[in-house]
């Protein structure tokens, strides 16, 4: 059934259709509204769970573990400073294999602290051994919660969705949302691969040496590879039953013939589509690559569909300091051996919109071969100049932050 | 021949020690059954007269027995988890899982909602962790679970510091106790005097069903005290000093010894609490002076000189001004009204 | 599901059992049996710990047939006896010694009222004959007997039981319950032929008998020579007591004078009393403390009326009244005359000064040593004639203390040596246990429990009757005092090295089975040790 939905609102009623046990969270903008509506349902006895206020982010992920331990379906939801919270917990989780499923509403990180977008929170948590899936639009962002808890259970690992903070959370579009025995059929009872069982006793969570650390590590890494075969299988049972499109590990747009492609994740395809589509037309072969799923990173999957391309642009919303684009440096993993150029422009951090202009200006310089290697998308030059000089000028610098904002306050003042 | 008899319900060994072939086998402890769950089994890796591990078999014996063997263990990282599952072996013998050092309280609120969530509400939860993991790096996800009043009875076996990782200082170290933290060295040696964490009174402000403390030297008490709070739902938290013979210096065979003088000393006094409210004390039988207690551990040497009369006539003094103020406070030298 | 569960995280219950704990080991806990203070207080080294440890579980009949390994007269010895086992009971560390005499007596009434019998051992055919049935003699024919020999007692007097009915009086052992434990022996098969008087041990030799106890006691009291007027009345303890019990009570006027400070005196005062003396006063040369009558006896002379005179001799006697030096205790402690004289008035005289034995009958046999008026014995009461032995206060086996018990405990080391030589082997003594001290003792597990007072015949009703001043326990309160027995050195099956164990290194094999240690996974913490009750544990090196 469609229905004009917030982003959270959909996420919220699509978790509910997969009929979590336990719900437990703690509140953070913007995964706030989320937690309400589910809070909400199983008030309102339309969602038969547990629903528990969690005292902290950390709290929440480990209520969700216990819960996952004795066999119930777990979910939680948290954003950025929360998420990093939690951080102890996220890795326990999966180095647990317990098959939890998280919606991460992408958040800056401070200092300085900001509460919106960027996917500087999911980035800091990918080698935690979570599945970490990217929703390009509100629709998909409901669609992959179905295939996360089914992935998870399937392969008993924990699975993150992530949905970009309030651009999709808070914005309200057309949701299809099935009907509950839709759902149903896509998600089978969970039958947990361990449960605390006093009639079957194990311990769970033993002290693992030298002895053995490495073949642990090494066998999670081939079931997280698992998911790469999964997802697909689970796409087609989706579109099948869902009669859409459903998610892919990537998800290509205006390849066949591209030179230029353009490699994103989460709802700024939209905005680059628009822009692919704008240029097309004028007669460039520029295409766009989605990449779904992030971890388990579909090297070979990106590397097929990249194959023909002559250069590549990588718009992320987050990067390493002190190196540079995350997004960027998977991908050219994911190339070893070929020669393409990479460019990697760092957009939207914070919340920074990421205007169609903008992008067009990068993606128009990588046509014409003038890109350079790193782009942060929109900075103003200026007030980073003022701000380098002063440091150049006094060891003694202060915070960076507060000098830009003395600066954005002259800038005010003199304008 | 007007002579006034003494009823005949004396039980030799009374209550005080573990069994009693006098005494019915209904009303004998969980521990002097041969069948007795063994939560904890033998082949773990404490050290020789660990406390811990003794508070730990009679805790979760004494509750598996009082839920029929329907109950699953949450276990926050320390002694207590290294030394029972190092792979490949665990000597647990019950549902077991140990998650992280400060999170055990969530987890088990978690592993009781999943049960309840999932039809199985019968079967009973119990989390347990040392003093570090409860009083200090685990405090909020605890107060987190009392305030909720989640279905968990939370037990801590405070051994006064942090011993897994060598022996430092926690929030329950006592006053001018040695630690690899608060070596005995300059002029106040030792653990500097603070009010440490009272965390059964902690706990009582968060004016949750039941919160009682206990001793590995007195198994009756602690047993009861187990089972009492499993009849009970919701939020329930249980204090047990176990000594370490590592990290106070004790010979090991000194372990029940010192928790019987904590509690003859009054500096660990023993008690029950309902929804905030101290309802009953387990008194002081035979009263004793902290340097007794002190004494016996080196981790207070540096108050006595090497014949052992004390040295630090003032710290002792301080020492045994805490003991009393418990005493007073709880009424310790008094008739138990339990 | 065993298969699908993660790898090396997550592990099979128990599986730590591969772990064995036990090599970390320098020291190992074993379990041990170590003498009570009671049990080696005992002259007739009773296993009081054993028969406890049945009764505090209601197991009486139990109780008692230990008890009778040792002692076959528990109903007289629970009334008899000083009881030397409760003066080093390690109770007091807690409370009040263990009531133990009294559970002898109820477990010995218990006994005669529901009629228990020993069988005697398989019929050996070989003969022994027993001089004498008082508690010695009696003693030594019942261990003989159990023996499977063929035990003839010959007894003098025409009744049975030696002092125990003629020195005794009767409110302290009343006669039926004596009669009632020898004719016990008489069903046993043990033979008794009374009134005859045995001259000579070498008569009973030729008769075929292949050894002798001579048990005759000592039934002549002793006299000081008191300088002393002809018309003084003045009579001896003993010869007091044995007129009593043939019914021929003698008069001893209104004012009696006891002289001596030994039970003997009290029985002797406190009779008096009885036979309506209105002035009972006991001469006791020494003071109160070195007196050798055992407190419970003076306590009861004392609450009987009986007056006492501490630091006084009698230096001469006349009829009617006497004259009594004053006396002062010198450097070394001995009580020397002041030469301060007083008169006191009284109308008899008893002496009661100790007695000595009878031993014409001994006095051809060669080898036989007579020191200080009793024959020479061994640790086995062997004379110079290995067929000839003596028991009781016939023996200078332990002169200085001249009990019903330690006839006993003679009797049946006797037997064993009896025994020994004609079965032609070494007589075995005793075990030698290690003492179960009180330092060994973790008294905190004892629960708090004061003894329990046996009832005594109120005072009023005592002093004109021989009736029992003590009453037995009833059945509760047995129990109650059996239970109060902290079992010293000995395990009682408390459980607490079964629970203490934080390595569950304890196995317990059951009831009446003790426990046996599992040294796969046994540390050596000595928490066991340190926590058990009654110090039964030892902590001993490692072996390598």
């Amino acid at each position: 059934m469609l229905y004009q939905l917030e982003g959270s609102q959909a996420v919220a009623r699509a978790v509910a259709l997969c009929r979590p046990d336990v719900v437990c969270a703690y509140p953070i903008s913007p995964q706030t509204h989320i937690i309400e509506a589910l809070g909400a349902l199983v008030k309102s006895d339309q969602l038969d769970a547990e629903f528990i206020n969690a005292d902290s982010e950390f709290s929440a992920l480990s209520v969700s573990i216990g819960a996952s331990a004795v066999g119930a379906r777990a979910y939680t939801a948290t954003a950025s400073q929360g998420l990093l919270f939690m951080m102890e917990a996220v890795y326990n989780a999966a180095g647990l294999g317990l098959p939890i499923v998280m919606t991460l509403a992408n958040r800056a990180i401070g200092a300085p602290i900001n509460i919106w977008n960027d996917h500087s929170d999911a980035m800091s948590v990918r080698d935690s051994g979570w599945v970490q899936l990217f929703a390009e639009t509100n629709q998909e962002a409901v669609d992959l919660h179905f295939l996360a808890f089914a992935l998870a259970e399937e392969l008993s690992v924990p699975v993150m969705v992530c949905v970009d903070g309030f651009i999709l959370t808070h914005s309200i579009e057309r949701v299809d949302l099935p009907e509950p025995e839709v759902v149903d059929a896509l998600l089978p009872p969970f039958l947990p691969r361990q449960s605390l069982d006093p009639n079957d006793p194990v311990s769970i969570g033993a002290m693992v040496g030298p002895e053995a650390f490495t073949e642990v590590r090494y066998l999670a890494q081939v079931r997280l590879h698992q998911a790469l075969d999964v997802i697909p299988r689970l796409g087609e049972r989706h579109r099948s039953l869902l009669g859409r499109h459903a998610a892919q590990l990537i998800d290509g747009y205006e390849l066949d013939d591209a030179d230029v492609v353009v490699i994103a994740m989460g709802s700024v395809l939209g905005t680059i589509k628009d822009v692919v589509d704008d240029m097309r037309a004028e007669g460039h072969r520029i295409g766009a690559l989605s990449i779904t799923c992030f971890r388990p990173f579909p090297a070979a999957a990106v590397r097929e569909a990249l194959s023909r391309a002559t250069r590549l642009v990588v718009v992320e919303k987050a990067f390493s300091i002190g190196y540079g684009g995350i997004l960027s440096t998977d991908i050219s993993l994911a190339l070893r051996g070929l020669s393409t150029p990479i460019h990697e422009v760092i957009a939207g951090l914070g919340g920074r919109p990421v205007w169609a202009d903008s992008l067009r200006g990068v993606f128009s310089d990588a046509l014409a071969g003038t890109l350079v290697e790193t782009t942060f998308l929109d900075l103003d030059r200026s007030l980073v100049d003022a701000e380098l000089a002063r440091m150049a000028a006094t060891r003694r610098s202060g915070p960076p932050a507060e000098n830009v904002l003395r600066d954005l306050a002259d800038v005010g003042r003199s304008a | 021949m007007s002579i006034e008899r003494t009823p005949v319900r004396f039980y030799q060994v009374g209550s005080f020690a573990v069994g009693n072939r006098l005494v019915e086998v209904e009303r004998r402890s969980a521990q002097s059954d041969p069948g007795r769950a063994n939560s904890l089994t033998s082949g773990h890796r404490a050290c020789a007269g660990c406390g811990e591990a003794l508070g730990a078999r009679y805790a979760l014996d004494a509750a598996m027995r009082a839920s029929h063997h329907q109950l699953v263990a949450v276990n926050a990282t320390g002694c207590l988890e290294v030394f029972s599952t190092p792979y490949p072996e665990t000597s647990w013998r019950l549902p077991w899982l140990h998650s992280l050092f400060g999170n055990a309280a969530a987890v088990a609120t978690g592993v009781a909602a999943g049960l309840r969530a999932t039809g199985r509400g019968h079967v009973r939860v119990v989390a347990q962790g040392g003093d570090g993991g409860t009083a200090d790096i685990g405090l909020g996800p605890l107060s987190g679970m009392f305030e909720r009043n989640d279905d968990v009875l939370y037990i801590c076996y405070d051994n006064e510091a942090y011993m897994n990782t060598g022996v430092q200082r926690s929030g329950t170290t006592p006053g001018a106790a040695r630690t690899a933290t608060t070596e005995s060295v300059g002029e106040h040696p030792g653990n500097r005097f603070g009010q440490g964490k009272d965390l059964p009174r902690i706990a009582m402000a968060h004016e949750i069903p039941y919160v009682a403390t206990a001793t590995v030297a007195d198994l009756f008490d602690l047993e009861s005290k187990v089972e009492r709070a499993m009849e009970i739902h919701g939020a329930r938290y249980l204090h047990i000093l176990v000594p370490c013979p590592l990290g106070w210096g004790s010979v090991s065979s000194d372990t029940v010894r010192l928790a019987r003088l904590a509690h003859q000393t009054g500096l660990f006094p023993v008690f029950e609490a309902r929804y905030g409210e101290v309802t009953s004390i387990t008194p002081i039988r035979r009263p004793e002076p902290v340097e007794s207690y002190l004494r016996l551990q080196k981790r207070f040497a540096h108050l006595f000189n090497r014949e052992g009369e004390v040295a630090d006539r003032a710290t002792v003094a301080l020492i045994q001004s805490h003991a009393s103020h418990n005493i007073t406070r709880y009424g310790l030298l008094g008739d138990s009204d339990d | 599901m065993t298969e699908r569960r993660p790898f090396a995280i997550t592990l099979d219950m128990g599986s730590s059992l591969a772990n064995r704990t036990g090599t970390w080991r320098t020291e190992r806990p074993v379990y041990v049996h170590r003498l009570p203070p009671c049990s080696a207080g005992c002259p007739a080294a009773e296993d009081i710990q054993g028969w406890l440890y049945h009764a505090e579980e209601g197991g009486y009949e139990s109780a008692w047939r230990v008890i009778m390994e040792k002692n076959p007269l528990p109903a007289i010895m629970g009334r008899a006896c000083f009881h030397p086992c409760e003066s080093g009971c390690n109770r007091v560390q807690v409370d009040e010694a263990v009531g133990i005499n009294a559970v002898e007596r109820f477990l010995g009434d218990l006994a005669l009222e529901r009629n228990w019998h020993v069988p005697p051992g398989p019929a050996t055919g070989r003969r022994v004959a027993v001089v004498g049935s008082g508690p010695g003699g009696l003693s030594s024919a019942y261990h003989l007997r159990r023996r499977g020999h063929d035990v003839v007692v010959f007894e003098a007097q025409e009744d049975l039981g030696g002092m125990m009915r003629y020195g005794i009086p009767a409110y302290r052992l009343p006669r039926d319950v004596v009669s009632a434990e020898i004719a016990r022996l008489a069903e046993m098969g043990v033979r008794f032929e009374v009134s005859h008087w045995v001259n000579d041990v070498h008569d009973l030799l030729r008769e075929g008998f292949e050894a002798v106890v001579v048990a005759v006691g000592a039934q002549r009291g002793r006299d000081p020579g008191i300088p002393a007027g002809d018309a003084a009345r003045i009579l001896d303890a003993v010869g007091v007591l044995r007129s009593l019990e043939e019914g021929d009570p003698p008069a001893l006027g209104r004012r009696v004078v006891v002289y001596g400070g030994g039970d003997t005196a009290m029985d002797a005062a406190r009779t008096a009393t009885r036979l309506g003396a209105t002035e009972t006063v006991v001469v006791y040369r020494r003071t109160r403390d070195v007196m050798p009558a055992h407190d419970e006896e003076v306590l009861d002379a004392e609450a009987e009326g009986v007056q006492m005179r501490w630091l006084s001799t009698i230096a001469r006697a006349d009829e009617d009244q006497m004259m009594i030096e004053k006396m002062r205790l010198d450097d070394q402690g001995r009580a020397v005359g002041t030469g301060e004289f007083e008169e006191f008035v009284a109308d008899t005289v008893v002496l009661a000064l100790g007695q000595e034995a009878d031993l014409d009958l001994v006095e051809k046999v060669n080898g036989v040593t007579v020191t200080d008026g009793a024959v020479v014995c061994d640790e086995f009461q062997r004379t110079g004639d290995p067929r000839v032995f003596v028991v009781g206060d016939a023996s200078s086996n332990g002169a200085d203390s001249r009990t019903l018990t330690r006839a006993i405990g003679q009797g049946r080391l006797c037997a064993e040596a009896v025994d020994a030589l004609l079965l032609h082997r070494d007589a075995q003594p005793d075990p030698q246990l290690a003492p179960a001290g009180a330092e060994r003792l973790n008294t905190w597990y004892y629960a708090d429990a004061e003894r329990t007072v046996r009832p005594r015949l109120e005072v009023a009703r005592r002093r004109d009757t021989f009736s029992e001043v003590v009453g037995g326990l009833t059945v509760e309160d047995a129990l109650f005092e059996a239970r109060r027995c902290m079992s010293c050195g000995n395990c009682f099956e408390c459980d607490n090295c079964f629970g203490v164990c934080p390595d569950n290194a304890v196995i317990k094999l059951g009831p009446g089975q003790g426990y046996a240690f599992n040294y796969d996974y046994c540390k050596g913490c000595g928490i066991c040790v340190a926590e058990c009750p009654c110090g039964a544990i030892d902590l001993i090196p490692e072996p390598r």
